[in-house]
Order: C-alpha cells, then sequence, then structure tokens
C-alpha cells in the first residue's frame, strides 16, 4: 500500500536505455473493497490531465466505486496519478446539476428540458433573423469528447455558419499547435512518450511535468534512477521537482524565455553542433536563424534572464553532445511572454541536432488538457476540421463536400475568431449569442473583474452547460445539466496522438444528458439542413458521430479511417494516423521527415512571429517550395508589464499536482480537496525578509488590476517572482476571503501572444503585502511539489483514504 | 546631395509612423491587440528613426535621433487619453472608430515603406553600402508593420461591418 497523497509518484521501477518501462498497476478502491466485490471494469482514460493514461472504471450497484490503471496500456504501464486515483468521486457529488435552469426576473430557476432546449433555439433564431451569424460566439473545453467537438464544429461552421468558435485550448494548448504549424506547416505532436525509453537528453522547457503528467515524469524518474541516466535539463524559476533531479537547472525570470533560447541556439552554431547534412536536406530558414541569433551570447543572455552565462554553455554543451534529445515544453513557454516565437525555437533545437522522428530525438509540445488534441483536430479550436487550412480554397471545398453545403456558406474569410477576440465582441456588444461547454471562464481568463461584466451584460444571452453551477453558470442565462465521463461514451485523444475509447459505466444524475445529445437537440429545433435540404447532422449517437468524423479525417494527418469503436474497445488504445498505410497507428511523425508542409496540403502557411500576421499562400510557396520544415527566428523583446517601483515583482500563475483547472472536479474528491485547499502564494526567503513576511503570513498580492490575499509559502523560488496558483475560485469560499479576492486572474493582464493568442499568465507585475499574522498555520500548499517549504510544517499526507495498490510484476 | 532629401522623407514618414503607431494604440486601449502590438511596432519605428540619424551627418544634414513630441506623448496627458479610451472602447461605435484609425495606420506605413524604397534605390545609384545596410535592416520591419494594418483591417472589418 502506498499514501499517493504524500507520494504522488508511488514507487520505483527504474529501467535502463532502450528497454521496456515495467509494469505496475495502481489501484484504488473505495472504503476497504476488494477487487473481487466489483461487478464491473469499465475501459476508459484520464480526464484530468492530458496525459491519457489508459484505466478501468470499476463499478459496483450502478455507482462508480475505484479505478484501476491498463497494465497493457502504451502510455501509462499500469500506473495513474492522484488526480484519476480519486478524482473520479467528483461524479457523485451531491451538487450536481440534475435539472436545467432558466433566468427568470434575475434568478436561476429549475425548469425542465422543453422549455430551456426551446429558449436556446428561440433567441438563437431571432438573432440570426436580427443580426445574422457574427451574432454567435461559440466558447468550448478540452475536455468533452471527439464527438462532440465535431459535432459542435459542425453546427458552429455550417448551420450557424459563424466564425467565432474556440476552446479554452486557447488558454492550454494553442502555443503547442501554433509551433507545430509555424515549423512543420502543420499541427501533430512529432514525438513518442516512448522517446523517454530511448533519449539521452531530457530538455524541458518550462514543464513542470511532475505535476502535470504525473505517470510521464514516473517514467523519466524511472529512466533517470536506472542505468545510462539520461542527462536533465530544467528551465523554469521555481524549484520543480524535476529541477531538484536536473543537471543544469535554469531558474530564469519569467519572461524570458526566448532570451534564453536564441543563446543556446547561438552556442549551438557557435561550436558548430549542427547536423548540417539534416539541416541541409530538410530544412529552410538555417541562414536567417546564423543572422538572428549571432549576438545572442550566454552572456546577454544572462543578463536578461537572471541566470549565469556559464550554466546556459553548460546546457548548451550537453544539447550539442547529443542526438537523442527529447525536448519538451508546456505552460512555462505557452502562458509566457513570446510564446510561439520560444517554443518554435525549442522545435528549432531539436532540427539543428537532427533530433526527429528517432526513437529519443523527438519533440513534445505538451497539451495541458485530456481531450485538447481533439478540440485541435475536429475544428473546436479556431481551426478547420481534420488540420484543413481555411486560407486554402481546395480545403474549404473538400468540407463543403463532406456536409453537402455550399463553400460560401462555411466562412473562411479570415482566420477563425480566437477566444479573447470572441470576448471582446461580446464587451462591444456585437456577439450577442455565447455558448459556452465544460469550462469556466469566470475563474480562467485574464482579468476577471472585465470578464464577469461581460458575462453578466444583458444584451448577451450565456447558455452554460456543465456538471455544476460553476462561477460562469452563475451568470448564465440558461444553465444545461450535463453528463460527464463515465456516464457516456465517446472517444479522445491524448497528447501524443493515442486515441482512447470511454465506455459508459454509470447512468448520469437526474436529468443531466450528454453534451452529444444537448448539441444534437439544439441541430434539430434550429432546423438545420444541407443543399438538398436534408438534416445538416446526419449522425445521432457517439458512434455514428464518429464514423462521421472518419471520413473527414480521411487522407489527412490526422487520419482516423483505419480505426472504429470495435477496434478500440477490443485492441485498445492506437495511435493516429490509423490507416491503411499504418494500419496499427504510427509511432513517430516524421521518420522519414515525409513533412505535411506542401503548400497545397499543409494545415497553415504560418504567421510573422512578432505581429501575428498570416503569411500569404503565395509567401509561403517561395519560402518552402519542396514542403521543408521551417526554421523560424525571432527576435527577443522586453515583456508589456515590466516590474517598477509600485510593482516590483514578476507574478506566475499556475498549476498543483492535486488540483485541475478551477477545481470543479478535484475539490469535490475529498483526499485532492485537502491536500491543496486554499489558494497560497509563494515567494522567496529573500523577497519575504524584504517584506517581513513568514511562513504562514496572511498577505495580498497587488497588481494594477487587483488583489488577492493568500498565505504566504516561503520556497526556493527565483527571488523576484510570486508564484499562486489558478485553481482556486468563489464557489467553496472560507473565512479568510471576501468576494473576489482569491483568483489569481484577477491580477492577470488582458494580453496575447500575437501568433497563437494564448493569453498570457505569467508575466504580469507585482507586489506583496503583508496584512497578517500566521497565528501558527502554514501555507495551505502541498509539501510534496514545487510548492515544498523551507521552514518546516506538517507534511501533505492522505493518510488511509488515500491508500493505493501497487501491484508490481513478480 | 539628393541623398538627403530621400533621407530627410524617410525619417519624417518613419517619425510619423511611430506618433501615429503611438496615437493609435493609446485610443484603443480596450483592444488589447492594438494597444500592445502598436507599441512593438512603434519601437521599430524608433530604431529606425535613430539609425536615419546616425547615417545622415555624412550628407550634411542633421536628423533628430528621437521621435517627435516623445516626451509629452509618455506623459499624463497620454495616460489620460489611454484611460478615456480604455471606457469609450467598451461601447460599439469603437468598432467604426478602430478601423477608420487602421486606414491612417496603413497609409502611414505605405509612405513610410515607399520612402524606404526610394532610399534603398538611391543607396545602390552612388554605392553607399552602410546607407544600403539600413535600408535593408529597416525596411523589411516597415513592411511588417503595414502587412500588420492590412490583417488587422480585414479582421476587424468583418464584425464592426456584419455586426
Amino acid at each position: 500500500m502506498s499514501d499517493r497523497i504524500a507520494d504522488p509518484w508511488g514507487s520505483r521501477t527504474p529501467y535502463a536505455r532502450g528497454t521496456e518501462w515495467p509494469v505496475r498497476v495502481d489501484m484504488h478502491l473505495e472504503g476497504g473493497l476488494s477487487a473481487d466485490a466489483v461487478d464491473a471494469w469499465v475501459p476508459t482514460a484520464s480526464i484530468l490531465h492530458s496525459n491519457g493514461d489508459a484505466l478501468d472504471i470499476a463499478v459496483k450497484d450502478g455507482r462508480m466505486v475505484g479505478v484501476r490503471g491498463r497494465a497493457d496500456s502504451r502510455v501509462n504501464h499500469g500506473r495513474l496519478g492522484p488526480k484519476d486515483l480519486f478524482g473520479w468521486q467528483a461524479n457523485g457529488s451531491p451538487d450536481r446539476l440534475t435539472r436545467p435552469l432558466v433566468r427568470r426576473n434575475g434568478t436561476l430557476e429549475e425548469s425542465d428540458w422543453e422549455t430551456a432546449m426551446e429558449a436556446m433555439a428561440e433567441r438563437s433564431r431571432e438573432l440570426l433573423a436580427d443580426q445574422g451569424p457574427s451574432a454567435f460566439g461559440i466558447y468550448t473545453t478540452g475536455q468533452l469528447f471527439l464527438e462532440e467537438y465535431y459535432t459542435l464544429g459542425v453546427i458552429g461552421r455550417a448551420g450557424l455558419r459563424t466564425n467565432h468558435i474556440d476552446g479554452n485550448t486557447r488558454l492550454c494548448t494553442a502555443t503547442a499547435a501554433a509551433a507545430l504549424k509555424e515549423t512543420f506547416a502543420c499541427d501533430g505532436q512529432p514525438g513518442s512518450y516512448t522517446d523517454v525509453d530511448h533519449c539521452d537528453v531530457l530538455f524541458l522547457v518550462g514543464h513542470n511535468v511532475a505535476e502535470t503528467q504525473v505517470t510521464l515524469w514516473a517514467r523519466m524518474l524511472d529512466r533517470i534512477e536506472g542505468p545510462h541516466r539520461p542527462k536533465l535539463i530544467v528551465v523554469d524559476p521555481r524549484p520543480t521537482v524535476p529541477a531538484q533531479h536536473a543537471d543544469v537547472h535554469l531558474a530564469v525570470r519569467n519572461g524570458t524565455n526566448l532570451a534564453l533560447l536564441n543563446a543556446l541556439l547561438h552556442e549551438l552554431i557557435a561550436h558548430d553542433h549542427v547536423e548540417h547534412a539534416f539541416v541541409d536536406a530538410h530544412t529552410v530558414g538555417y541562414d536567417e536563424l546564423v543572422e538572428r541569433v549571432q549576438d545572442c551570447t550566454p552572456e546577454w543572455a544572462a543578463e536578461i534572464c537572471g541566470v549565469p552565462a556559464e550554466q546556459i554553455r553548460e546546457a548548451a554543451a550537453i544539447l550539442g553532445a547529443h542526438e537523442r534529445i527529447l525536448s519538451t515544453c508546456l505552460q512555462g513557454v505557452y502562458q509566457s511572454h513570446q510564446a510561439t516565437a520560444s517554443a518554435v525555437q525549442i522545435n528549432n533545437v531539436n532540427l539543428l541536432r537532427g533530433a526527429l522522428g528517432k526513437p529519443g530525438g523527438g519533440i513534445l509540445q505538451m497539451n495541458g488538457q485530456p481531450t485538447a488534441q481533439n478540440t485541435r483536430e475536429c475544428g473546436a479550436n479556431g481551426d478547420f476540421p481534420a488540420f484543413r487550412n481555411w486560407a486554402n480554397d481546395a480545403h474549404v471545398a473538400e468540407l463543403a463536400e463532406l456536409w453537402n453545403v455550399e463553400p460560401d456558406s462555411i466562412p473562411h474569410y479570415g482566420p477563425p475568431t480566437h477566444a479573447m477576440q470572441i470576448f471582446r465582441y461580446a464587451e462591444q456588444g456585437s456577439i450577442r449569442f455565447l455558448w459556452i461547454s465544460a469550462t469556466n471562464p469566470a475563474v480562467s481568463l485574464p482579468e476577471l473583474h472585465r470578464i464577469r461584466s461581460i458575462l453578466a451584460k444583458e444584451n448577451v444571452f450565456v447558455v452554460v452547460q456543465d456538471l455544476f453551477l460553476t462561477e460562469t453558470a452563475e451568470l448564465a442565462d440558461i444553465v444545461l445539466p450535463a453528463a460527464t465521463w463515465g456516464e457516456k461514451e465517446g472517444t479522445f485523444t491524448n497528447t501524443d496522438r493515442t486515441v482512447h475509447h470511454s465506455d459508459k459505466a454509470v447512468d448520469p444524475p437526474g436529468e443531466a444528458r450528454s453534451d452529444l445529445d444537448i448539441m444534437l437537440d439544439y441541430a434539430r429545433r434550429m432546423n438545420f439542413r444541407d443543399k438538398d435540404g436534408a438534416p445538416l447532422i446526419k449522425w445521432h449517437d457517439p458512434e455514428s458521430a464518429f464514423v462521421a468524423w472518419q471520413a473527414c479525417s480521411a487522407g489527412r494527418p490526422c487520419d482516423y479511417t483505419g480505426l472504429s469503436y470495435e477496434k478500440l474497445r477490443a485492441g485498445g488504445e492506437t495511435q493516429w494516423p490509423c490507416n491503411e498505410r499504418f494500419p496499427d497507428g504510427r509511432e513517430r511523425l516524421y521518420t522519414e521527415q515525409d513533412f505535411y508542409a506542401d503548400a497545397g496540403y499543409c494545415e497553415e502557411y504560418g504567421r510573422d512571429l512578432l505581429t501575428g500576421t498570416p503569411v500569404e499562400a503565395d509567401e509561403y510557396r517561395a519560402l518552402n517550395p519542396d514542403g521543408k520544415a521551417i526554421i523560424k527566428a525571432a527576435e527577443y523583446l522586453p515583456p508589456a508589464e515590466p516590474p517598477d517601483d509600485r510593482f516590483p515583482l514578476r507574478l506566475n500563475t499556475g498549476r498543483t499536482v492535486y488540483h485541475f483547472h478551477t477545481r470543479t472536479k478535484t475539490a469535490r474528491a475529498p483526499q485532492l480537496r485537502d491536500a491543496a485547499p486554499d489558494v497560497w502564494a509563494e515567494l522567496s526567503a529573500e523577497d519575504a525578509q524584504a517584506q517581513g513576511v513568514s511562513e504562514g503570513d496572511v498577505v495580498e498580492v497587488v497588481a494594477a488590476r487587483g488583489r488577492l490575499r493568500a498565505r504566504a509559502r516561503i520556497t526556493a523560488i527565483r527571488p523576484g517572482v510570486v508564484f499562486v496558483p489558478f485553481h482556486y475560485g468563489y464557489w467553496d469560499l472560507d473565512a479568510l476571503h471576501d468576494r473576489h479576492d482569491r483568483a489569481a486572474n484577477e491580477l492577470t493582464i488582458t494580453e496575447w501572444d500575437p501568433a497563437s493568442k494564448q493569453p498570457l499568465f505569467k508575466t504580469a507585475a507585482c507586489r506583496i503585502e503583508r496584512v497578517g499574522d500566521a497565528d501558527g498555520q502554514a501555507a495551505p500548499a502541498p509539501t510534496t511539489t514545487a510548492s515544498r517549504p523551507l521552514a518546516t510544517v506538517p507534511p501533505t499526507v492522505g493518510g488511509p483514504a488515500a491508500e493505493t495498490t501497487e501491484e508490481l510484476p513478480s | 546631395m539628393k541623398i538627403a532629401v530621400a533621407l530627410r522623407e524617410a525619417h519624417d514618414a518613419e517619425t510619423a509612423l511611430a506618433a501615429e503607431l503611438l496615437r493609435v494604440g493609446e485610443r484603443h486601449k480596450a483592444d488589447h491587440d492594438v494597444f500592445h502590438l502598436t507599441r512593438t511596432l512603434t519601437s521599430w519605428s524608433e530604431r529606425h528613426v535613430h539609425r536615419l540619424a546616425a547615417v545622415a551627418g555624412r550628407y550634411g544634414i542633421e536628423l533628430d535621433a528621437d521621435t517627435v513630441d516623445d516626451e509629452e506623448d509618455r506623459g499624463l496627458l497620454a495616460r489620460l487619453r489611454e484611460k478615456g479610451s480604455e471606457l469609450a472602447g467598451r461601447r460599439p461605435e469603437a468598432g467604426l472608430l478602430l478601423l477608420r484609425d487602421l486606414r491612417e495606420l496603413h497609409l502611414a506605413a505605405a509612405r513610410a515603406s515607399l520612402a524606404w524604397t526610394v532610399l534603398g534605390q538611391g543607396a545602390q545609384a552612388v554605392s553607399d553600402s552602410e546607407l544600403l545596410a539600413t535600408v535593408t535592416a529597416c525596411h523589411p520591419e516597415t513592411i511588417r508593420t503595414m502587412k500588420w494594418t492590412v490583417h488587422k483591417v480585414k479582421e476587424a472589418s468583418l464584425q464592426v461591418l456584419a455586426g
């Protein structure tokens, strides 16, 4: 038995380079239940992070009673993290929404499906007649299923005919997609998790993998503790668990990634650690990079980033000495200043080293959410379905033929509107209908006072479908109770392109319906038709929606045509592309440098990394006539809101291992809730001392846009940086907080990356004010993770309630 | 020499572009994309003006290395304009105003781009490699500014005209 709150990663199973990662099957069942007593094990995968760990839900007497990792999974080899082991309990929470709610005289009142759906459809018809498609904004998530995104995308683009469709994936994975589109002209994860088994260098940039993808870190740690230990380079301002194991930990000032990366590229070029044969044969743009980073010496970057030049040299020397480099990045890059430009330089490191499409030599531009990959693929994320190019008329014609509509009826006269712009249009009053599914912008978007005022506007009709009455749902005109994971069937795809089928294990509570059923109902009521008068949406359940999606994906990079529900159920997970050429899926893309970058085929022609202006088709053809990989260079610029006398510190927001997003599920699982029950603010001993702050003291973190109140946690974080977790909102306020002083996004700035349009959550300026004594209490922050205290405080433990069995092969 | 005329025109055009970028940014603070991007692009134009001033002496003219009204624009008045625009920017008419301002911005950028073209031809005619290097370094950035204005006009006009 192991306490998987006290030890999120579980026991070690070290292994050597090039060998199979050992299996370890993790299982947690509620109170004393034994595996024999379980009625059924229903296969699915994780829904509380992006790793895609395969697991079975244990069902007894029609209820979920636990989970067990799947030993046969290529992703997790049986392991599960704390959010998977305990998070399923949220499904059975007594405060689930069970009936639709409709706002009457300012108050949300219980209603019925007929009334709520008809009100939604009626308002839609009025607005279509009065203003047209531009009145509609659709804001979805990275947590629904593939079938739902595809359906929503077709309803939006060919039913309502609006260009305003995006997901909260804009906040989490938009830069991953953008960086891949810049370098390879197409989305699609090049690498595979199995690259961990073969690599000689792990290069983690702004990727606190130990907390965001627990089992991926367990895999890395098992390599680190085994023979042929890979070198580990970590770029992170916080003392994360990976940083503790690193050979080189570059604790840069947040907002300076691009300066560091340009210096690393400078070093690779200066020492001629460049695989010229690879670069010459398979890339364009190398000369421009050489010129751009010519003056980016380690000394220059050291000044900007606040790390020793010698460390930069050391990291570059490691990268220069190996070819099997696995580079990964996540929110430390994606949500920070010059996001896309920086993520692209990580791709460039691997291109210069020829580390692509080889076992151990690869790139993982990570995702933040479990099904974000599908939001991107299916066209619910501001991209066209199946990585089609909105600027290529032939691609639009393919979709028109598939959906049997006129090409002109699919809006493609400009880039699809991104989330922040959707909210801007709602603020200005030109978007008057906002349909929000499975996301909580009233806590997760930047500058919350502004977002709340937009959602509360009288002339914006807000429909929210969710499991709980979230902070966003409270502001809606209509709230639709949704069934979730384990209560509905569908498929979803993880960060390394592994597709899982997720079966229905239990019935949803009350009258809750699957998101797909809600969408299909809306489409019927709206009477969307194709050009021959037949219903636009020609499917009626998850499996028929999947078949429709397969047809859409045919011949595209994310080809699903070789899959089926039957195949996914029987043989389990498979990576895409899965088609005639790759009947069992493809482990790594670009093994033969077979890029998807041909101008006629590619998903995007790219953008100016600093201004975001899309590259035109002709320019792209001239730049990249042979469809090679593209090396794009970019100049470092200082962040828009640098620290100053009033706000001398840099705010960094992020996650902890025990929670997901705005805690709508994880705070309803007691073990997870208690491991990190309230917001805290991390600061260095140096900054704490300057303000007279000790562990547990109550402080206010103040920025130009707002303030929040939290207990202080003093850690080994780099001086000058304050970290606040973004999980905490207002539905479970405690005594410490008044209204609107708990969410990290009260402080964040409304600014986004020019190319990916991802909001920047990690670059605002702030200050700390001490407002109260600790009174003997420590900060409510975990001691097991990056928030590990310098002072001695009671350790984070789960006790008997967190006991998990780990079954190792005998 | 007539090169001085072309130098002065490029300098005037980039100075005007920098001022226009700042002004538009201040007027559209609630359009965060416009606000932040115009600041980046202003810094490019300021750099261009600085580089033009550095080569001007050789052609017997003196050009200001800083963009005019820089001090004043960054002062209290500018901040008041930003605050006002932040409040006004929440209203629907802001969209039409933005379109008009982006058009003006595009014209300013086009003027500057053409001035660089003329200056580049002049630099080649008199075989001034240093001047040509300045043009080669700066002109592409002005073109990027110009392309951005077209992109923003395309994007904004859709919703402004349909909404």
